[in-house]
């Protein structure tokens, strides 16, 4: 394959016809499940089980259960959270700012991407709810009118504004989601015999039947909804950073942090992406669809917000040294040499040096590599949120108060039961509803089979 | 009311530009084209306006911020206020963050729940369907037979001339 060969390539291999797309995406949906999937859809509702299982053990018993102390206070749980809201940030990315930016190869990714997004968004929700100790009483991060006087909640706070970025961030995200599925729904309504699935995939297509009137309002509601989750992305996860970032802990206390976290979000979530679509396109046949192309963008996107999160990583830790704060110069030399620095290196040989590889066509274009390449990254990002909360706390201003931190069992537990949530309902997802969107694709089948401008002419009657 | 429509169906986006095209410069009513995806162009093909839509977005998003900014306010200054760490009481770029995120809700939902009702969409609702294949691989054109001068065969044959796979005429229900 030449050098140029790969972005002339058609976006959709194997000269499909708009029916042939329909059969393609639909057919994993409507034969019955194979082993396979049974197979890790078992394995990840045993994880959600124990996950469930120990939520329910610590919520009744109390975070006592947690490695906490009073010198490290938030550690394993805000972590997670952390790293599963930058794991939904690519789906948002892909959805909505390469629609801003007419990146057409992401009409075979998007849907799985927010699919994605919304339950890393669910599993990331999880954590701060259980945080709170007493999670029956997580209603009261909203205002509403209360018999305390009304007590109303500080809006000055970025806890406060974390509840409100991540509800108005799981609702668009949803909305984008569904309304991208109305026309889908609406196909497979329109292939099904009568019956149940024909009666609910009716009422959820809400009578769609891809009136052109409506196809131009729903291209302009697609292109509002884009342009706002695309500052909504942004500000999630700079809010997700001023939680930290507000805050007067040497090691939290930067300005660098919001494009930090959004940089690092949109790559954990990238490598996330590509984990999952090497394992789909291959479970469910869908290799026309999801080519080495989409691999080899979105390759590239890990190594440019790679290199921006490296650049992040030495901006901050020369500041902390030109800043003359005997304490803020303390946080950087202890992360990279004290008694966790074992954790900061594992951050940078995966986040920084692992994706190097990728600089290599070779290694982009070999999925097995990809794929490995993608679990360092994913295992990295976790433990640079892990660097960032555990080492900045847990030798603070008082050498008397110094301690450290390891997670309990049941931390291990509820994290293993996030992702056995995450799994179960991708695997779930995958199953019953279209993984590409289908009316997506079909808009770009004939990019890269035709020359541009070939059907411009105006004649009339060309076929006898 | 009923009235009478002819549908022209198409398999390939091409031909459903070009014939969109010229049915329009024949002074021919198009009442809708139905089709399985967003066919580039065909808005313009079709003469149809641009959606109102965004106008709905832009003034819900500001009502929503300037209905946040007021309450946060009012609950932070005038009905209870706490102090917190001696900041004032209208923190205002402390309410900016939250303010920007109500924003985007008002303005997202609203401009979803615009496009439902105008464009009569909602659950229960029975498709009009000008083809079973238009949310699959076919393209459907109607044209309303507006008045005595709309020659049925003539239509046909111009339709047919720019690779019409099926032409049938049919009565249909006005939508009110």
């Amino acid at each position: 394959m030449a050098e140029t060969g790969i972005a002339r390539q058609p976006l959709i291999q194997g000269g499909k016809t708009l029916a042939q797309v329909t059969l393609d995406v639909l057919k994993p949906m409507e034969r019955r499940p194979g082993l396979l999937w049974w197979v890790a859809f078992l394995a990840s509702l045993s994880l959600l089980g124990l996950g469930a299982v120990t939520i329910a053990y610590q919520v009744t018993t109390g975070i006592g259960t947690w490695g906490l102390n009073n010198t490290v206070g938030w550690a394993f749980d805000i972590t997670n959270f952390v790293f599963w809201i930058g794991i939904g940030h690519a789906g948002t990315l892909i959805s909505a700012i390469l629609f801003l930016f007419r990146q057409r190869w992401r009409t075979s990714v998007n849907r799985s991407a927010e699919a994605m997004t919304l339950f890393a968004v669910m599993c990331a929700g999880i954590f701060p709810v259980i945080h709170m100790g007493r999670p029956w009483m997580g209603y009261w991060v909203f205002p509403y009118p209360n018999d305390r006087g009304p007590l109303w909640m500080n809006f000055r706070s970025p806890l406060a504004w974390d509840a409100f970025a991540i509800s108005t961030y799981f609702i668009i995200s949803a909305t984008f989601w569904y309304i991208g599925l109305i026309p889908d729904l609406a196909t497979i309504r329109d292939r099904s015999a009568p019956g149940l699935r024909r009666t609910v995939f009716s009422v959820l297509s809400l009578g769609w039947d891809g009136s052109y009137r409506t196809w131009q309002r729903y291209e302009t509601v697609y292109t509002l909804l884009a342009g706002l989750a695309t500052p909504l992305v942004v500000s999630v996860h700079t809010i997700v950073s001023w939680d930290f970032a507000t805050s007067v802990i040497p090691g939290w206390h930067a300005t660098i942090f919001p494009p930090y976290f959004v940089a690092g979000a949109i790559f954990s979530g990238m490598a996330m992406v590509l984990t999952l679509m090497i394992i789909a396109r291959k479970a469910m046949n869908l290799e026309q669809y999801i080519t080495l192309r989409h691999v080899d963008v979105m390759c590239k996107l890990i190594l440019l917000t790679s290199g921006i999160v490296a650049l992040a990583y030495g901006t901050e830790f020369f500041t902390a040294q030109y800043s003359a704060n005997p304490y803020e110069q303390f946080v950087f030399l202890n992360r990279a040499m004290g008694p966790m620095a074992w954790s900061y290196w594992i951050m940078v040989s995966c986040n920084v040096l692992t994706p190097q590889f990728l600089w290599f066509k070779r290694i982009r274009t070999s999925l097995p590599a990809v794929f490995v390449i993608t679990i360092f990254i994913n295992i990295g990002m976790w433990f640079e949120r892990f660097v960032i909360i555990v080492t900045s706390l847990h030798r603070d201003y008082l050498p008397s108060s110094w301690s450290s931190y390891s997670p309990t069992p049941i931390e291990i537990a509820t994290l293993i039961g996030s992702f056995g949530l995450f799994f179960t309902l991708f695997l779930l997802f995958c199953r019953i509803l279209p993984v590409i969107a289908i009316a997506e694709v079909k808009g770009v089948l004939q990019h890269g089979h035709t020359a541009p401008g070939a059907h411009a002419h105006h004649e009339e009657g060309r076929r006898p | 009311m009923t009235r009478r429509v002819m549908v022209g169906i198409f398999d390939d986006e091409k031909d459903l530009l070009q014939v969109t095209r010229a049915v329009r410069s024949r002074g021919l009513r198009i009442l809708d084209v139905y089709a399985p995806y967003a066919v580039h162009g065909l808005d313009q093909a079709m003469g149809l306006p641009p959606s109102r839509l965004p106008w709905v977005c832009f003034a819900l998003g500001l009502t929503g911020a300037a209905l946040k900014v007021w309450f946060e306010y009012w609950t932070t200054a005038v009905d209870w206020p706490v102090n917190v760490g001696g900041k004032p009481w209208d923190s205002l770029p402390a309410f900016i963050p939250i303010t920007f995120e109500v924003m985007v809700l008002f303005a997202g939902l609203s401009t979803v729940f615009a496009f439902f009702l105008v464009s009569r969409l909602y659950p229960g609702r029975k498709a009009v369907i000008a083809n079973k294949g238009t949310t699959n691989d076919r393209f459907a054109l109607v044209i309303e037979e507006a008045d005595a001068a709309f020659d049925p065969p003539q239509v046909q044959r111009l339709l047919e001339s720019f690779g019409a796979t099926e032409v049938y005429e049919r009565a249909e229900e006005e939508a009110a």
